[in-house]
């Protein structure tokens, strides 16, 4: 297999960045190079002229890039996002993953598909990180508001801690709501009639 | 009766306003739907969103599903456009430097004269035009690339650059672009930061363009047909709603307040009203039909609107136009307007296509319900298409 594809990949935060690349140097390709500053992003493609361009899906950069892939301009090299359309799995997976592949010229499906396997991968994992990360700031934002709700229930009722959270627990069960929509609720009333 | 779930992509534009109305003022609830509103961070990603079904429907830029049918953005995917969702409201506008020389140049200043503006931007153009625009298949390209085109001066070059809109008054600021074509409020927000000044209303170039289309997969479309129906008359309400004029402080509010948008009041209130304020510190300046969703029949998408936006897609990239036009133009579905809003007390137009550019005012025309008025659809250079 040709390891020398020159791929480019395009990551603001730098321990991301630097996740995919050891991944894919860890792969064998070696030629990788990160691009920080989407806002210069015209320059980074002509400077690094890649094989293969990964970014995140939700970079909003990515528009920049379809500007390459839809240029009729004979001076620059077609641009295609990378989906070989007889490989619907695979674009599936990279966008579940939230990883989008552009290919620079005529590059032979069975060259790119590995690096792709490689970066889905890679990506699957971080998502996984970044959604966990998100469960755990929600699930701390969340107690913080079931505290103050307790708090709110401590004074206006005069209960101990314990009692409070009992009541609102048996509140949302008695509506069929959530423990946070309940407390939510508390505390938003409460706010409004301080 | 449980609510069938509904996954939506827009872009944060005061045109997504039908999208946030549906939602927000219980239409959509109504007709039993609950739409899951999802913000996309770029158009290419609400583009392949949509294309594999992660998204059950899109608030898009009118030439993406034509291009996305015709296999030229992203994964070739027959999209169905069956509704309109706004007309018009996009601004053309030039960085600071450009607009002094063109004063300096004798320019006025005026907003709404295609021809004396462009000469008076030929002569003040030094070099290639660097044109800063949303995305290569958007209205914005497409009235820009019609405009210049029309325009008979020593015409120097220009260059298209696909700028993300947050970024487009910094980099017209940054001197990196000379013009730009965006949709509201990013030209009023370059304005306000002294980057540039607005020369143009896109319907000084085409007086009523379709600028964003509902966008549904085709398939999706022939599986959910009575879904569609429901979702069509959610957002049919909610343009009727908003192109009521009483409802628009109320209309600016909620979009305000909306987390939808993010959007301070002020910049959702130009696009609304249509009142324009083209450089810092000018009195505003009233457009009438900035920005429409439901009047002179908004909603209807009209084939030979479709057909336009083919035949400028095909000049662009060098495709056979008769091919382009033919393929490109059935991605509009009046059938499916007919089919589902016929029934729901909406006036329908006696014809699915019209002569494109014909109408210099606004025009009665036979309908189901006896006549109804189109709004006036002239081009600047009054070229007619009838295809």
């Amino acid at each position: 297999m040709n390891m020398n594809l020159k791929i480019l990949v395009v990551e603001p935060d730098a321990s991301r960045a630097e996740e995919i690349s050891q991944a894919l140097r860890e792969g064998g390709w070696a030629n990788v190079t990160v691009l920080a500053n989407t806002g210069g992003l015209s320059q980074g493609l002509s400077e690094t002229d890649p094989d293969l361009v990964l970014i995140d899906l939700a970079n909003p950069s990515r528009d920049l890039l379809e500007q390459v892939s839809a240029a009729s301009d004979a001076k620059r090299r077609p641009v295609a996002m990378f989906v070989d359309q007889s490989d619907d799995d695979m674009t599936k997976a990279a966008m579940a993953a939230g990883l989008s592949a552009y290919v620079v010229g005529n590059m032979q499906a069975d060259r790119i598909k590995p690096v792709l396997k490689t970066a889905i991968a890679r990506f699957q994992v971080m998502s996984q990180m970044r959604t966990e990360l998100d469960a755990a700031k929600q699930a701390l934002a969340d107690r913080k508001t079931i505290d103050r709700a307790k708090g709110v229930l401590m004074r206006a009722r005069g209960l101990n801690e314990e009692d409070a959270y009992n009541l609102l627990r048996k509140t949302a069960m008695d509506k069929g709501r959530k423990l946070i929509d309940v407390a939510e609720a508390l505390v938003t009333a409460a706010d409004m009639l301080e | 009766m449980s609510k069938r779930h509904l996954n939506c992509g827009y872009v944060p534009l005061v045109d997504s306003a039908p999208l946030i109305i549906a939602r927000e003022l219980k239409f959509a609830s109504d007709e039993g739907l609950e739409l899951n509103l999802l913000r996309q961070p770029s158009w290419a990603a609400l583009r392949d969103l949509l294309a594999l079904g992660h998204l059950d429907a899109a608030h898009m830029l009118s030439p993406m599903p034509i291009a996305m049918t015709l296999g030229l953005s992203g994964v070739k995917c027959r999209i169905d456009a069956p509704m309109v969702l706004s007309v018009n409201g996009d601004v053309f506008g030039v960085s600071s430097d450009l607009s002094a020389r063109m004063r300096a140049n004798g320019w006025s200043g005026a907003f709404q004269d295609p021809l004396g503006t462009a000469a008076h931007l030929m002569s003040a153009a030094t070099g290639p035009l660097r044109v800063g625009v949303p995305f290569p298949f958007s209205m914005h390209r497409l009235l820009f690339e019609y405009w210049f085109a029309g325009i008979d001066t020593g015409v120097p070059e220009f260059e298209i650059i696909t700028t993300p809109p947050p970024l487009m008054a910094d980099k017209v600021g940054q001197g990196e672009l000379d013009m730009f074509v965006v949709g509201e409020p990013w030209g009023s927000v370059a304005v306000d930061r002294g980057a540039g000044e607005l020369i143009l209303p896109g319907r000084a170039i085409w007086a009523v363009s379709p600028e964003k289309v509902l966008g549904l997969r085709h398939d999706w479309v022939e599986e959910n047909p009575e879904v569609t129906g429901r979702l069509m008359r959610a957002i049919y309400r909610a343009a009727d709603w908003l192109d009521t004029p009483d409802n628009q402080p109320l209309a600016c509010e909620i979009l305000s307040r909306s987390e939808h948008l993010d959007l301070p009041h002020e910049a959702i209130d130009r696009a609304l009203s249509g009142n324009i304020v083209t450089r810092p510190g000018a009195p505003a300046q009233p457009v009438p039909g900035f920005l429409k969703f439901q009047r002179g029949a908004a909603t209807f998408p009209w084939r030979s609107q479709a057909a336009w936006i083919s035949a400028q897609i095909a000049r662009i990239h060098g495709l056979v136009p008769k091919q382009t036009i033919a393929e490109g133009q059935s991605v509009f579905r009046p059938d499916l307007y007919r089919q589902h809003l016929g029934g729901a007390g909406v006036d329908l137009p006696g014809a699915s296509a019209k002569v494109e550019g014909a109408m210099r005012n606004r025009t009665a025309v036979a309908s189901r319900h006896g006549h109804m008025i189109l709004a006036a659809d002239a081009f600047f250079d009054g070229q007619i298409f009838d295809f």
